[in-house]
């Protein structure tokens, strides 16, 4: 099946305004619809400002970024939220809400200026909170909610939305076993299911191993192996990236890594 | 349904202020008394004007600067915006020669605050920021009580951009506390310039001098309800516009631009429309305090965050509540008046009190 390229980064090179050195170099990523691509990396590897650069938020130092196969900056805020739903690693709740007014937000790109929320719209809500399974969340104070129910909400407000691109920035941060488990297994039946493309930033080698089509590794802003999984995740890079010894065997077909303890003697 | 309400208290709000007053008429002749058509009615319209104005003001400052804790006397816009109006009518006094000069000062002052606020968030000037500049140095020359909201929006500009300055001191993130501390300093600052000013000016000239140190409606008349009338709808009409994108600031400035709002431009258009709303209200009625900080929360309350809703219930409840203080402030010890501001500090400060506890516990 020929599947259409959503966002495509080549060579792509940034720094912030003040930065010392460049936040990201030559960094390239091609994420069609229908795939999960995780972008693994060390805390400040860059991956957050990747998302940035994707969407347009970063200025270029070299390279270009395209989305559907227009340079992103040409495309204006509104239309790139018809297309992209972002979740956010933070966000302020200023003042107390409800969880359909939080999901309704993704509806907002789609709303014309003086024009109310139609019977589209709420479909739109209702079917992202179902798809979610948080659709007996909807009328909860959204300060009421476990850690686990918050990210489903989130992401319903993104797929409110009706995005072909989701991009989560370290959706499962602070959530138990159970609920980074069903997050993921969500994520992936949506990627499977609805055809969508998805971003993710993860800290969780193992599991981005095992749900994702393809694994780009950052280290210091650059790219340290980018693919398969099976070919990415080799012993020898991972150790080299994340600074620790690690051993690697295969479980189910996919990498897994097991960090080691330090022997005495190696100290 | 809640709009049906409010209209019904607002006209409520008004008939009281039409009933009650020092003269004590007697029923049957207030439809044909001048007392009511020229002194109360332009008083209830433009304390309800001026209060919609504050409320509206403060609510979206509250989304722009993400704090729950601004209105526009707390950031410093009505300090800047009285000492706007009040240096307009001071440079005036020493006579005919002083006027081109007054207008040149006005004029460089405008110009060098407007380059600067064109200079935010970014390095580049926005050549649509200057034109506002220059037509508010244009103004200047206006006569009479025309031009004073203008001046006074110079005076708020300013006070908001150096608040803002302030506030982003240390980081690109706004920090809340230097925000309010900044807010109320550049307030201080700017009230005792004007109270200088007063000093300094000739009574006969600046009969009107404390209208603008303590807030009131003693002054009102027809012409300033028609001034109101000819600033206000402007920037109300681009706020309700900028409703939804508000709803998302909340979330956060990055957040909102992932879900399609245009951050940068909506926070010079909030500004703006916010300091101008601003400017009216000090220019016809003084610095008012509380009504834009105690309006927005009351309304959140009952009918929810949404600014849709929010921004029309905040004019209407700002309306209401300040049109009933002006009752209250010009008949509890009538005949002779308290200020408005008064008023509405007694109401406004234990609610800032209770907000205040309550934001920093959580």
């Amino acid at each position: 099946m020929d599947r259409e390229l959503i966002v495509a980064l080549r060579g792509v090179t940034c720094r912030y305004p003040d930065a010392a050195r460049d936040n990201l170099v030559s960094v390239s990523l091609e994420l069609p619809a229908g795939e999960l691509h995780a972008v693994l990396g060390p805390n400040g590897s860059g991956k957050t400002t990747l998302v940035r650069a994707a969407l347009g938020l970063v200025p270029l130092v070299a390279g270009e970024v395209e989305i559907l196969g227009r340079p992103a900056h040409t495309w204006s805020r509104r239309a790139l939220a018809r297309l992209v739903g972002v979740l956010p690693q933070r966000e302020d709740n200023l003042f107390p809400q409800r969880v359909r007014e939080t999901v309704l937000l993704g509806r907002y790109p789609h709303l014309s200026l003086f024009g109310g929320v139609g019977a589209t719209d709420r479909a739109a809500v209702d079917g992202a909170l179902a798809a979610c399974d948080a659709a007996d969340l909807a009328d909860r104070w959204l300060w009421t909610l476990s850690g686990g129910e918050y990210q489903r909400v989130r992401l319903a407000r993104a797929l409110a939305q009706e995005p072909r691109l989701l991009v989560l920035d370290e959706p499962t941060a602070s959530l138990d076993l159970r609920h980074e488990m069903e997050l993921f297994e969500l994520v992936r039946t949506l990627v499977d299911a609805q055809g969508l493309g998805v971003l993710m930033i993860t800290h969780h080698v193992n599991l981005a191993a095992r749900f994702a089509d393809r694994v780009l590794l950052l280290s210091e802003g650059r790219p340290a192996g980018a693919g398969a999984p099976g070919d990415v995740l080799t012993r020898d890079t991972v150790e080299r990236v994340f600074a620790w010894p690690v051993s690697i065997a295969p479980f189910e077909g996919r990498p897994q890594m097991t960090p080691l303890r330090l022997r005495k003697e190696a100290r | 349904m809640k709009y049906v309400v409010l209209a019904g208290a607002a006209l409520a709000t008004l008939a009281a202020a039409l009933l009650v007053g020092p003269a004590n008429l007697p029923l049957a002749d207030l439809p044909g008394s001048a007392i009511v058509w020229q002194l109360r009615l332009p008083r209830a319209v433009l304390a309800f004007l001026v209060g919609g104005a504050l409320g509206v003001a403060g609510t979206s400052l509250q989304a722009l600067v993400r704090n729950p804790l601004a209105d526009p006397f707390l950031l410093g816009l009505s300090g800047g915006a009285g000492l706007g109006a009040v240096a307009a009518i001071a440079l005036h006094l020493p006579g005919p020669w002083a006027l081109p000069l007054a207008a040149f000062v006005g004029a460089v002052g405008a110009m060098a605050l407007v380059y600067r606020l064109g200079l935010m968030g970014g390095a580049e000037l926005d050549p649509r920021i200057l034109l506002l500049g220059g037509v508010a140095a244009i103004a200047l020359h206006l006569p009479g009580p025309w031009a004073l909201p203008l001046a006074a929006f110079v005076g708020a500009v300013g006070a908001m951009a150096l608040v803002y300055r302030l506030g982003l001191m240390g980081g690109a993130e706004l920090d809340p506390r230097i925000l309010l501390l900044g807010g109320v300093a550049v307030g201080a600052f700017a009230a005792a310039i004007t109270t200088a000013l007063v000093s300094l000016a000739q009574a006969t000239e600046l009969r009107n001098a404390f209208l603008w140190l303590w807030g009131g409606f003693s002054g009102a008349s027809w012409t300033t309800v028609l001034v109101m009338l000819a600033y206000a709808p402007l920037p109300l009409g681009v706020l309700v516009a900028s409703a939804r994108p508000l709803d998302l600031l909340a979330l956060g400035e990055e957040p909102a631009q992932y879900l399609g709002a245009d951050v940068r431009r909506l926070k010079r258009v909030v500004y703006l429309a916010a300091s101008l709303l601003t400017a009216a209200a000090v220019a016809v009625a003084g610095v008012i305090g509380f009504v834009g900080l105690v309006v927005p929360h009351l309304c959140r309350l009952v009918w929810g965050r949404l600014h849709r809703t929010l921004l029309p219930t905040a004019f209407l409840t700002g309306g209401i509540l300040l049109a009933a203080a002006d009752t209250l402030a010009r008949t509890v010890v009538a005949p002779r008046e308290l200020p408005v501001g008064i008023v509405t500090a007694l109401l406004g400060v234990p609610v800032f009190a209770f907000l205040l506890r309550r934001w920093t516990v959580s």
